[in-house]
């Protein structure tokens, strides 16, 4: 069965049986990543380019292992090292690495929007690694496959997201995807982390992180942005973490069953204590090993589709 | 979909199963060092059952597994269906065994260079020997098979349909002609 788009720019409005038909392909992948020769063949002859205009560690090399061990060729780029240094703009930069003939493109940018220009720009099937304040689809979707893994289903589930939510699109792709298979998904952070009107995407809020703790099958922590976040949307760290920090006090007093996610890179002692981060309730270290699975599913859905 | 004849009916199966479990014993000289591996989706099966007659016959079971050569196909570029994946099930060590790769129909054998292609890379075993219900010619490729169920000479027109129980309610083995879709 073939997805219904030729690109990856986001969760929202990608229908069930799309995300259902990734998910299930992933099962495949995460077999090839245990055994002794992790590499297949299948997109042998394909030419994918990695452009990342915002640093990444995590993503790129998750990305650039999936499409190794498909067999694809890779072409890294990073903005730091290339010609819009020079004054070259987006477009021509796409259009020069395009007329090299390349089959994908997988891109990361600052700014939210890029990927659906690049679709216009290009014939490419363009795969979105993150942008701007919009989407992070396959993060989304390794969450996703994550939690069906540990907890077996994702319909009924309830998933809370915690943390700065305005500037985060992972939120956004777990809020689009979780919610199209059936999962019912609460926000929690403090008042200036969450965006006015976001419940008009069918989400419950949470300002007190016991009752989000106590209510819900899921909790996905996502990071403080140390360096922008400490006193503009939050007086302080410490206060943060006092209000939100998830800490195997709170689990254990009000949810011992609860399942912790969170897409790296961890603060210690910011939003996750040390103790839950190493602690028997996370899958934190399955959630990269799943990004790989995830990402070789998507890569082969769009790469051998006619 | 037109059927022209029902070439192999459920005693039918039946015995040629006992007869390949015959075969494999005697040509390996025992299962000590055999791996069963069946090929999704119909192969899985048909091992199943040669693993139950080899295990009544010889009285302990052979390893066993199953592959999934989807990723290893050869035509992504050229079939306007995608072809669904699935698992590979295999836990044993393929190392210095002797695997008999199991499969319901070998036609062009393409199949096969894939499954070769896909146990190559899980190990590196002694032997690998081919066990198909039915050949029903057409290679494409120079591959052929060590225990053979039936040879049945076709057109090209033409296609072998294996049904089986666990999957279709019956067993038999029909020949049909103008297939709705290429199949391997």
């Amino acid at each position: 069965m073939s997805l219904s788009s030729r690109h990856l720019i986001g969760l929202f409005g990608v229908p069930k049986d799309d995300i259902q038909n990734i998910l299930d392909t992933a099962v495949t992948f995460r077999e090839v990543l245990e055994r002794p020769i992790k590499r297949v063949p299948t997109l042998q002859g394909k030419t994918i380019v990695n452009l990342f205009f915002e640093s990444s560690t995590r993503t790129r090399i998750s990305f650039e292992l999936a499409q190794k061990r498909l067999s694809a060729d890779v072409i890294n780029f990073s903005a730091s090292t290339s010609s819009t240094k020079k004054g070259e703009t987006f477009k021509d930069t796409v259009r020069n690495i395009e007329a090299m003939k390349v089959d994908m493109i997988v891109v990361r940018h600052e700014s939210s929007g890029v990927p659906q220009f690049l679709t216009r720009i290009s014939k490419a099937n363009i795969i979105n690694a993150g942008d701007g304040r919009h989407e992070h689809p396959t993060q989304g979707l390794l969450d996703m496959f994550s939690i069906r893994e540990k907890l077996g289903k994702l319909d009924g589930l309830k998933v809370c997201i915690i943390g700065d939510i305005a500037h985060s699109r992972v939120a956004l792709s777990n809020i689009y995807g979780l919610k199209t298979m059936g999962a019912q998904v609460s926000l929690c952070g403090p008042p200036t982390m969450i965006p006015r009107g976001i419940e008009m995407l069918g989400v419950k809020i949470y300002h007190d992180i016991n009752k989000a703790i106590a209510e819900n099958d899921v909790l996905n922590i996502l990071r403080i942005q140390l360096e922008r976040d400490a006193g503009t949307t939050i007086p302080s760290l410490r206060e943060y973490h006092n209000y939100f920090g998830v800490t195997s006090e709170r689990l254990e007093k009000y949810n011992p069953n609860i399942l912790i996610l969170h897409p790296g890179p961890i603060n210690r002692g910011v939003e996750i204590s040390s103790e839950v981060a190493d602690g028997p309730y996370q899958i934190i270290l399955d959630q990269v090993t799943n990004g790989v699975a995830v990402r070789m599913a998507v890569l082969y859905l769009l790469g051998t589709m006619n | 979909m037109k059927i022209k004849a029902k070439i192999i009916d459920k005693d039918g199966i039946r015995r040629t199963i006992t007869r390949l479990a015959h075969e494999i014993l005697e040509k390996n000289k025992g299962l000590n060092n055999l791996v069963l591996i069946g090929v999704r989706t119909r192969g899985e099966f048909i091992a199943h059952r040669l693993r139950e007659k080899i295990s009544e016959i010889d009285g302990s079971e052979p390893a066993f597994g199953i592959l999934d050569v989807t990723l290893y196909r050869d035509d992504f570029r050229r079939r306007l269906k995608q072809p669904e994946v699935s698992v590979t099930n295999i836990t044993c060590d393929l190392n210095d065994k002797d695997i008999i790769l199991i499969d319901d129909v070998l036609y062009t054998g393409r199949t096969v260079r894939g499954a070769l292609d896909a146990l190559m890379d899980l190990g590196r075993p002694n032997t690998i020997q081919l066990c198909v219900l039915v050949d029903r010619g057409h290679r494409e490729l120079p591959i052929k098979a060590d225990f053979i169920g039936k040879n049945i000479p076709t057109s090209i027109n033409e296609e072998i349909k294996v049904k089986l129980a666990e999957l279709d309610g019956e067993d038999s083995v029909y020949l049909i002609e103008s297939p709705e879709e290429e199949e391997d």
